[in-house]
């Protein structure tokens, strides 16, 4: 044995390659760091031979890694053996051992802990899910997300001064929320008529303050860099894969409430109260926290699934909207169509807009069209022409009955979508023509964010007023 | 001549075995052993050496412990252990039995594969 090829050696070309050969075979999830070690002692012994026989570093090396073959053929053959390491362990995962990620854990499941005492408080003054659930319900989205702003202000790790700032935008937001859902006199109108009705702006602004809310919080998970086209995505990005989670725990937690019930009253003890007024509350709360931290933590280490679900679905509801419009037309007269039809249609657009954009989010910019794209067009084109069947179906009841508030905000909502994905459309066809790169899909999805803020932030606090508290 | 996939692999885990059998290893040196031991004529991959190794750590039939050598090399050294020493004897009886069947029947019927090969290199 010879100096030249011991590891105490200087820091030379081949050095520098095995290193790199390091990382090239230790990103794969089969192998783990161990191995690498186990493997690059191989590649050490097999090179010492070579050079014994008169071989040059750098040729002994380029020989030694080509017999260790393919590193994807030698992936595949650690994967049948360690077949455990290709499903990443989230909770036990080596990334989640990190300092900074337990504490993580620690902030959200102490902001959790918080927000569901905060959901508790107003049960004190006599508003519970149980005594007053309307007035109950309409406030828990503000009594919940300012602990989400917490814990996003938290974890952009912002200075102090940028802090403040944030909160307190967050602060206004809410507390401009909180003024109109509840000092606004909703259906004064409704004493003078006979029964007292349910005001249906009211509940419109139930419905779109916490929407506005919601994207005023991406303010605080971009750190305040709002006008960031990466930090808006990386918000959707967020809300789809937090979508996820928090229904994912919603039916852990069903299960666990139902047999929670069940298992009780096996000893006849009644546990209705106990879990409708306080561990579903509670829960519903927390969970908002744990799904939150759940997506920052496992951001890295398990592919996002909004993407894939967009991947299956899309498809399917491009056949579904396709079905529809040859039903519709197949039936001729549009004037039949139900009042419900655009609501519902909303509902549709909506899916639509968010299997597009979640197709956006996960998409290489730089990868050159393909079957998907073309899918994606049949889709959207397809939503915007049965839209635009419903839109003047629509018209014309409305111009038969007059405006209501639902009539209005359900129409609003679908003109905005429907431009949105009409502009989506336009970006795509140019895209598949090679005229526009991708990248201007995203910054159309990213720029029209702020439209829905500004009209889930008017229906919220305007509609009121103007349809006098109808 | 290159030994079939299939017996290569069914052959694996008694070599090894048997290689542990002779003293503690490493992985580079197992796959010269098995190299020495069949005349070149059988060369595995380390995808499918470093693998079964790792098995039959979890089999229970080898222990794994890292070792520095003189030259100051970090290595992982595998040892046999007893349930491993009795695999080995229990792969022995199946290969015997095994290769008793073919000797008899390339006996009796006088169809040993070199006087095939022979007939074929003739024919």
């Amino acid at each position: 044995m010879t100096g030249r090829h011991s590891p105490s050696g200087t820091e030379s070309g081949v050095e520098a390659r095995i290193a790199s050969w390091r990382g090239f075979v230790g990103r794969r999830a089969a192998i783990s760091t161990a191995d690498v070690d186990e493997l690059e002692a191989h590649l050490r012994d097999q090179m010492g031979e070579l050079e014994s026989v008169g071989l040059s570093e750098d040729e002994a090396f380029l020989i030694a890694v080509g017999r260790l073959g393919e590193v994807d053929a030698l992936s595949r053959e650690y994967a049948q053996e360690h077949s455990d390491r290709l499903w990443k362990q989230l909770v036990a995962g080596p990334t989640d051992s990190d300092p900074e990620g337990r504490r993580g854990l620690g902030v959200a499941l102490g902001l959790g802990v918080a927000a569901a005492v905060a959901v508790k408080v107003p049960a004190l003054f006599g508003i519970g899910l149980e005594e007053n659930p309307e007035v109950f319900v309409k406030n828990l989205p503000l009594l919940v997300l300012p602990f989400l702003a917490g814990f996003f202000v938290w974890r952009a790790g912002v200075g102090p001064g940028m802090r403040a700032r944030l909160l307190a935008i967050v602060g206004v937001a809410v507390a401009v929320s909180a003024l109109v859902l509840n000092l606004y006199p909703f259906g004064a109108q409704s004493d003078t008529a006979v029964l007292a009705m349910e005001s249906a702006t009211e509940i419109l602004a139930a419905l779109h303050l916490p929407v506005a809310l919601w994207l005023v919080l991406g303010v605080a998970h971009a750190g305040g860099d709002w006008r960031s086209e990466r930090a808006r995505m990386d918000y959707i990005r967020f809300t789809g894969e937090w979508f996820i989670y928090y229904v994912l725990i919603g039916l852990g937690g069903g299960v666990l409430l139902g047999l929670t019930a069940g298992v009780f009253s096996t000893i006849g003890v009644d546990t209705e109260t106990a879990l409708f007024s306080w561990i579903l509350p509670c829960g519903a709360a927390g969970a908002v926290l744990v799904a939150a931290w759940l997506v920052g933590a496992k951001q890295g280490v398990i592919e996002n699934m909004a993407p894939v679900l967009t991947r299956v679905f899309t498809p399917l509801f491009a056949v579904m909207l396709l079905a529809f419009g040859a039903t519709a037309v197949w039936q001729g007269d549009a004037r039949t169509v139900d009042r419900e039809l655009l609501i519902v249609f909303d509902l549709v657009l909506i899916v639509v807009l968010a299997l597009v954009l979640y197709s956006v989010s996960a998409r290489d910019p730089l990868a050159p069209p393909g079957g998907f794209e073309r899918l994606q067009v049949v889709l959207l084109g397809s939503a915007i022409i049965v839209d635009g069947y419903v839109l003047v179906a629509m018209l014309s009841r409305i111009g038969a009955f007059g405006f209501s508030p639902n009539k209005v905000a359900s129409l609003g909502l679908n003109i905005l979508v429907l431009v949105n994905l009409v502009g989506s459309l336009v970006i795509l066809i140019g895209f598949l023509r090679g005229r526009r790169p991708y990248a201007h899909l995203e910054r159309w999805h990213t720029g029209y964010l702020p439209v829905y803020l500004a009209w889930a932030a008017f229906v919220g606090v305007a509609f009121g007023p103007i349809f006098a508290w109808a | 001549m290159r030994v079939g996939k299939d017996l290569v692999a069914a052959a694996a885990t008694p070599l090894v075995l048997g290689i542990l059998a002779e003293g503690e290893s490493y992985g580079y040196a197992i796959l010269k052993r098995v190299g020495e031991l069949s005349g070149g004529e059988l060369t595995w991959t380390e995808g499918m050496l470093y693998p079964l190794l790792h098995r039959l750590e979890r089999l229970g039939y080898v222990e794994a412990g890292w070792r520095t050598s003189a030259e100051g090399r970090r290595r992982k050294h595998y040892r046999l252990t007893m349930e491993g020493r009795a695999a080995l004897a229990e792969h022995g009886e199946q290969w015997r039995v095994v290769s008793e069947a073919l000797r008899q029947i390339w006996a009796e019927t006088d169809v040993h594969p070199r006087h095939l090969a022979a007939g074929g290199a003739l024919g």
